[in-house]
């Protein structure tokens, strides 16, 4: 079940190497982003997720806020 | 969004997935450095003076304005002990009586705006609204500085 993580787990396990995910659109990862972070946007999911996201490591995903 | 793809990677054989589920709104809110195309823009949080006085509830009028006036500043924020913002004093609530408490001759609750807005943005909804000044807070309403209208349309018009 996935976790929810508050700004400070998220720099931290960024910090011990996670992966940092925007799943918002490709023109809003343009414009602004959290440092590190890769754009996979939630329709690109299913066919990406898999080839470009290491399932070895965690995986932290975040959009525009809670809605 | 980010809930559905947290359970989709997790369908997906993802054994450790977090969800950041307040999200880049939250980030930004907070004043923290983005990449992108806007992170180089200048945003209210930048502009913002930080050296705006504040002071508490309970000070005297007459205190807080000789503080003000004798570091070159026509304003004050009002906040607690955590920074948190309860109100503005202005030029026009400066020069009242100085033995009010700063409780009564404040404006309370002023609109305030987190660091992440854009300064055109800002400078647009300060000259539309006649606002001289705005304080900016975090997301949890803590003052990061007081901006000043001239300052957002300055750098507007200089893109610094």
């Amino acid at each position: 079940m996935p976790q929810e993580i508050d700004r400070k787990g998220l720099q931290q396990m960024v910090e011990a190497g996670a992966q940092l995910v925007e799943v918002l659109p490709a023109e809003e990862y343009a414009e602004d982003h959290l440092p590190g972070a890769i754009s996979i946007p939630l329709r690109h999911i299913d066919a990406e997720g898999s080839k470009v996201l290491d399932k070895t490591r965690p995986v932290i995903v975040y959009c525009w806020d809670i809605a | 969004m980010s809930p559905r793809a947290a359970w989709r990677l997790e369908s997906l054989g993802f054994q450790q997935v977090y969800d950041y589920t307040v999200g880049k709104l939250d980030w930004l809110a907070a004043g923290l450095p983005t990449e992108g195309t806007n992170a180089n823009q200048p945003r209210a949080g930048t502009l913002a003076r930080k050296d705006v006085p504040i002071c508490g509830l309970d000070e005297r009028l007459a205190e807080v304005r000789e503080r003000a006036h004798s570091r070159g500043w026509d304003a004050a924020v009002v906040v607690n002990t955590e920074r948190v913002v309860f109100g503005l004093l202005r030029a026009k609530e400066l020069a009242g009586d100085g033995d009010r408490l700063i409780s009564e001759a404040m404006r309370p609750g002023p609109s305030t705006f987190r660091p992440y807005v854009l300064a055109d943005e800002m400078a647009k909804t300060m000259l539309d609204h006649k606002l001289e000044s705005s304080p900016i807070t975090t997301s949890d309403g803590k003052l990061v500085g007081l901006l000043l209208q001239r300052d957002a349309v300055d750098a507007t018009r200089t893109g610094a």
